[in-house]
């Protein structure tokens, strides 16, 4: 996959109405992969935090019985973290406005995904 | 009699959602016939779980045998739904004035006197437990009541045993008031842990709640096998709630109020209903995340109640 590559992933999430940014991450380590946010976002730790979000969920759902999950989100006051771990283990993750549509949102990670492949 | 069982069974047999197991399930109670009874009303219960009728029902039954915490719970639980129930409120009053709370079975049966106040016989019950209302006179109450002797709460005046019996229990002989008072959900002991959740839909297959360092505090958790996950599930999640509070701080976003994940065989959401507490909702993928959401939101109800009420 090449930077170009990565940009039109990130493109397809970021034109959204209501996204304030996205990132791709490693899940395995929590390192920013590539980015396109806002200013003042932390995206490093952010990464961080949600690529190890990400993992205990998967642990714990995987412990459950009902599979991986192909899409989370986290609701806030403010806004929410939206992410799609794509098959080669980089997660796909949008910031977002607390009236963003969802549902869109969702659509453009999962094909962000995979076209991170 | 039995003729109105049957008709009640029919009728009940051909179509199971209807509420005439509240009929069916009263009509087997006062003849005594508690199995019955107890299957009718807990058929009603899976049925209509937001119905307080049916929680009365229920707790009825578990007075008439003595199984008074559980009755409690019942009865607490049709309050929640319905906060005026009169059933609920008299079976309380009952309770209290059972174990000697007499100032909380007076409040209840006052409660009820503001919904029908010309109900007599909650003005009997009033008379009643002002009569008792002295102090010392509560302990010895506590499950010292001959079965004959416990008029149901809500139970009709020809069922009583004896027709001029106060609407509440009589002390019994100073010589059988020998054991202990009895606990009751709320008061002096914790309620089940298992009954966090009490009246919720699926409360025991897909409701978790937990503290931060991921120690269950109610409710369970079993795959799509049927095997018991509660415990690994719940280690899992040890830690979620303080990483969540940490992103949404480092994204400016506020607090964080629910995570929801779909997955390939189900869909989870996560939601903090108290400080470093963490509620963990599953359901199959039939359910849609939105009322995954709904669904979530009535449990973290439930689950903050059950935590205030244990300090």
């Amino acid at each position: 996959m090449t930077a170009a590559g990565f940009e039109r992933a990130l493109d397809l999430v970021t034109r959204v109405r209501g996204v304030r940014g996205a990132m791709l991450v490693a899940s395995d380590d929590g390192l920013v992969v590539a980015e396109q946010l806002m200013e003042g976002i932390k995206g490093p730790a952010v990464a961080a935090l949600a690529a190890s979000l990400g993992n205990r969920l998967r642990r714990a759902m995987e412990a459950a019985g009902i599979g991986t999950s192909p899409f989370w989100h986290l609701q806030c006051e403010h806004g929410a973290l939206l992410v799609v771990p794509a098959a080669s283990g980089i997660l796909v993750v949008a910031v977002a406005e607390p009236d963003v549509n969802v549902g869109l949102v969702r659509l453009e990670l999962l094909r962000a995904g995979e076209v991170v492949g | 009699m039995a003729e109105d069982v049957k008709a009640l069974s029919a009728e009940l047999a051909r179509d199971p959602e209807s509420l005439v197991f509240l009929r069916l399930g009263e009509l087997l109670r006062r003849k005594g016939q508690f199995a019955a009874a107890q299957r009718v009303a807990l058929h009603g219960l899976q049925r209509h779980p937001h119905l307080a009728d049916a929680h009365d029902l229920y707790a009825r039954i578990l007075a008439d045998h003595h199984d008074d915490e559980h009755a409690f719970d019942e009865w607490d639980m049709a309050l929640r739904i319905a906060p005026t129930h009169i059933g609920a409120l008299k079976g309380l009053a009952f309770l209290y004035f059972k174990i000697g709370d007499v100032a909380q079975a007076e409040a209840h049966l006052q409660a009820a006197l503001e919904v029908a106040p010309d109900d007599a016989s909650i003005h009997q019950a009033v008379a009643v437990v002002r009569g008792r209302g002295t102090a010392g006179a509560a302990a010895p109450f506590a499950g010292t009541v001959a079965p004959a002797a416990v008029p149901a709460p809500d139970a009709a005046p020809e069922e009583r045993p004896v027709a001029a019996e106060p609407p509440l229990p009589l002390p019994a002989e100073p010589a059988a008031a020998v054991e202990a008072p009895v606990p009751v959900a709320g008061a002096a002991a914790p309620m089940d842990d298992e009954r966090v959740f009490a009246g919720l839909e699926g409360a025991q297959e897909g409701l978790l709640l937990l503290d931060a360092a991921g120690l269950v505090l109610g409710g369970g958790l079993r795959d799509p096998e049927g095997r018991d996950v509660t415990d690994a599930v719940a280690a899992y999640l040890a830690g979620v709630s303080q990483e969540a509070t940490r992103s949404a701080k480092l994204l400016g976003l506020g607090a964080w109020t629910g995570l929801s994940a779909e997955g390939r065989l189900g869909h989870v959401h996560l939601t903090p209903p108290a400080t470093d507490r963490l509620l963990l909702v599953v359901r199959d993928r039939s359910m849609p995340m939105g009322r995954l959401a709904v669904v979530a939101q009535r449990a973290a109800q439930a689950a903050r109640r059950w935590l205030e009420r244990q300090g």
